[in-house]
């Protein structure tokens, strides 16, 4: 194993607006956030709805203010076919609603919460997307 | 004011999706390759997260209620079932395809990316499906 393109600064400080984002919204709005709740409900659910497209709206609004204060683009990479965005956008989606979380609802608000359930699902979708970048670098 | 605190919020964490690079993909990818050239550093804002979350939410949740709504809603759910299990396995394989989550993901359309456009159609598919079978 070796190190490479370590960013521990600009990833503490990211991981800290995103605590910031959570604690408000729940001292606030009274709601813990979880992105695959905010965006199915969205979808789904007459519930919140202007509240979660609000922060929806909000999430696509962040790089687009980031560029604009700092003048800086944002470059992604994104190098997989197209039937495995399918495969992986369709893998996301179903996965999240079927265990109720993702990396923000289970990682971030239910881990904060010392919730077993939230701490079991986030090990679990951690060593299986360990376990699939190990196997697609096989193959 | 709560519709303005979800907008405010949306921003806050989508700043923090792209200072924290955890809207590349490629980042992504490089955080779960640990086994050959490994990247640590979105370890790390799991724990900037944390903590300033976790603290909060211990302080605040005894309170009588948040500031712009008539009460906290926290998940009761504490079961560990099938589904938590089986419904993490493909979110994980698919995070680990494609090095997307859900919040990165719908964040990085202010990019105009095709590929990563692709993909959240398809992850809103999942989510309705999802929620079908939930």
């Amino acid at each position: 194993m070796n190190i490479v393109n370590f960013t521990p600064v600009s990833a503490l400080i990211g991981g800290l607006l995103i605590g910031l984002s959570v604690a408000l919204f729940f001292i606030l709005n009274g709601r813990m956030i979880g992105i695959s709740g905010i965006a199915s409900n969205f979808l789904v659910s007459k519930n919140n709805r202007v509240d979660n497209f609000l922060f929806l709206v909000g999430l696509i609004l962040g790089p687009l203010i980031y560029s604009y204060i700092t003048g800086k683009e944002i470059n992604i990479s994104i190098s997989s076919s197209l039937n495995l965005l399918i495969i992986g956008g369709a893998l996301v989606g179903f996965g999240t609603r079927l265990s109720s979380g993702c990396t923000s609802g289970h990682g971030i608000s239910g881990i904060s919460r010392f919730s077993l359930r939230s701490i079991i699902a986030t090990i679990t979708f951690m060593v299986v997307g360990i376990l699939t970048v190990l196997i697609t670098g096989i193959l | 004011m709560n519709k303005i605190v979800a907008l405010l919020c949306g921003t806050i964490f989508g700043i923090g999706l792209v200072i924290s690079e955890m809207i590349n993909p490629l980042k992504v990818l490089g955080f779960l390759n640990i086994f050959r050239d490994w990247d640590p550093s979105l370890a790390f804002v799991m724990i900037g997260a944390l903590i300033v979350s976790t603290p909060i939410f211990h302080f605040f949740k005894n309170k009588n209620k948040p500031l712009f709504s008539s009460i906290f809603s926290i998940p009761i759910n504490k079961e560990i079932d099938k589904k938590l299990i089986i419904g993490a396995v493909f979110f994980g394989s698919g995070w680990g395809l494609i090095g997307l989550c859900p919040g990165p993901a719908i964040t990085s359309i202010a990019l105009l990316n095709t590929s990563s456009v692709i993909f959240v159609v398809f992850m809103f598919i999942g989510f309705y499906l999802g929620s079908k079978v939930n």
